[in-house]
């Protein structure tokens, strides 16, 4: 994983993120302990992805700043929670998306295959860090999307299935 | 077993009306609680009460008014966060009682109202109503420490203002009559209407 527990928890805190609304996936698990963790973000979980859009949503409504943390699978499955918070409430949501196999050279994984359609299709400002390099783009991008007051995600490259 | 749960064991094929188990609620709410409606009672709450800090989510993404409305509890956590779900929706989400739980928040109501059907579809039956679904066992062993079950509108009358008074989250399960005419659901607002006062309510001021 490009970021350590200790590096995510500390960039969330530093954006002002109040809580992470998150189901992992075996990358993103690693930062479990750090984001429970920080002192200022609350650590919620989730019992399936589709939660995690009207939860993220009602925090926002309450003047919180949540932010949603899924694998791009989890994307999908959430579709329609995801359409109705970011279009028809029309609320600028951020999520960091774990892309699963990105990194996996030859992958046939259709979670691969079809994580920036997807997201192409609905229209969500995103970028990808898919090298050491590309790490500051995080919180940029996150910024940027906040400043806009629009929705946003970052694809974080993952190796494995 | 609580007594709003002894209250209503003898009674299993009783219904109440829904509009009236909701006036109810609109009576003994309190006035700086934040009320999430959807659905069947987004159709009807509007035609019994008006609140700035009244959100009924239509359009919504089923299943979702209770993810909101902890969302809103855990953002205000001053406030009584009033949810008025129905069954239809809840069995699309059904972990979503959990994810309450484990938030901690106790400062959470959810009202479910279980009419056994898809109401504002037509009247098409859930999985749920051949056989039912203890919706007061699921709630009482995932964890919420107060849970109701309410099938007689006398019941429910008597008992709500003490129920939901109670340590939260709270869970009342209301056994109600499915509503046959005038079923359709539409926005009682425009959604930015509906942001934009509830935000002022909440002196949001982003």
């Amino acid at each position: 994983m490009l970021f350590s527990g200790h590096e995510i928890a500390a960039t969330l805190t530093e954006l002002g993120v109040t809580h992470a609304i998150w189901l992992p996936d075996s990358e993103l698990g690693g930062w479990e302990a750090d984001l429970e963790s920080a002192e200022a973000l609350t650590l919620l979980r989730v019992c399936r992805e589709g939660e995690a859009w009207p939860l993220a949503a009602g925090l926002y409504l309450g003047g919180a700043s949540p932010l949603v943390i899924m694998q791009v699978t989890g994307l999908f499955e959430s579709g329609d929670a995801l359409r109705n918070v970011l279009f028809d409430l029309g609320l600028p949501i951020f999520a960091i998306l774990g892309a699963r196999s990105w990194l996996a050279s030859g992958s046939r994984d259709s979670a691969k295959r079809f994580a920036t359609p997807i997201l192409d299709a609905w229209g969500i400002d995103r970028v990808i860090v898919e090298a050491p390099g590309d790490k500051p783009e995080l919180a940029a991008h996150y910024r940027r999307c906040q400043k806009a007051g629009r929705a946003g995600a970052v694809l974080l490259a993952e190796g494995s299935m | 077993m609580s007594r709003h749960e002894r209250a209503s064991d003898g009674a299993r094929r009783e219904r109440m009306p829904l509009v009236p188990a909701l006036k109810v609620l609109t009576e003994i709410r309190r006035h700086d609680q934040v009320v999430v409606t959807s659905m069947g009672s987004a159709r009807e709450w509007p035609k019994l009460s008006e609140h700035a800090l009244d959100f009924h989510y239509v359009p919504s993404t089923m299943g979702g008014a209770v993810p909101l409305g902890l969302g809103l509890a855990l953002a205000q956590r001053h406030r009584e966060v009033l949810v008025v779900s129905s069954d239809g929706a809840l069995l699309m989400n059904l972990g979503c009682l959990v994810t309450v739980i484990d938030s901690g928040a106790a400062n959470l109501s959810i009202v479910l109202l279980d009419n056994g059907v898809y109401e504002v579809t037509g009247g098409q039956k859930t999985a749920a109503a051949r056989e039912g679904v203890d919706f007061a066992g699921v709630a009482r062993a995932v964890g919420y420490p107060n849970v109701g079950c309410f099938r007689r509108l006398d019941e429910w009358q008597r008992e709500a203002g003490e129920f939901l008074g109670s340590s939260g989250p709270r869970f009342a399960w209301l056994v109600v009559e499915p509503v046959r005419e005038g079923f359709a659901l539409a926005p009682p607002q425009p959604m930015h209407e509906q942001l934009r006062r509830l935000g002022e309510a909440l002196g949001d001021r982003r």
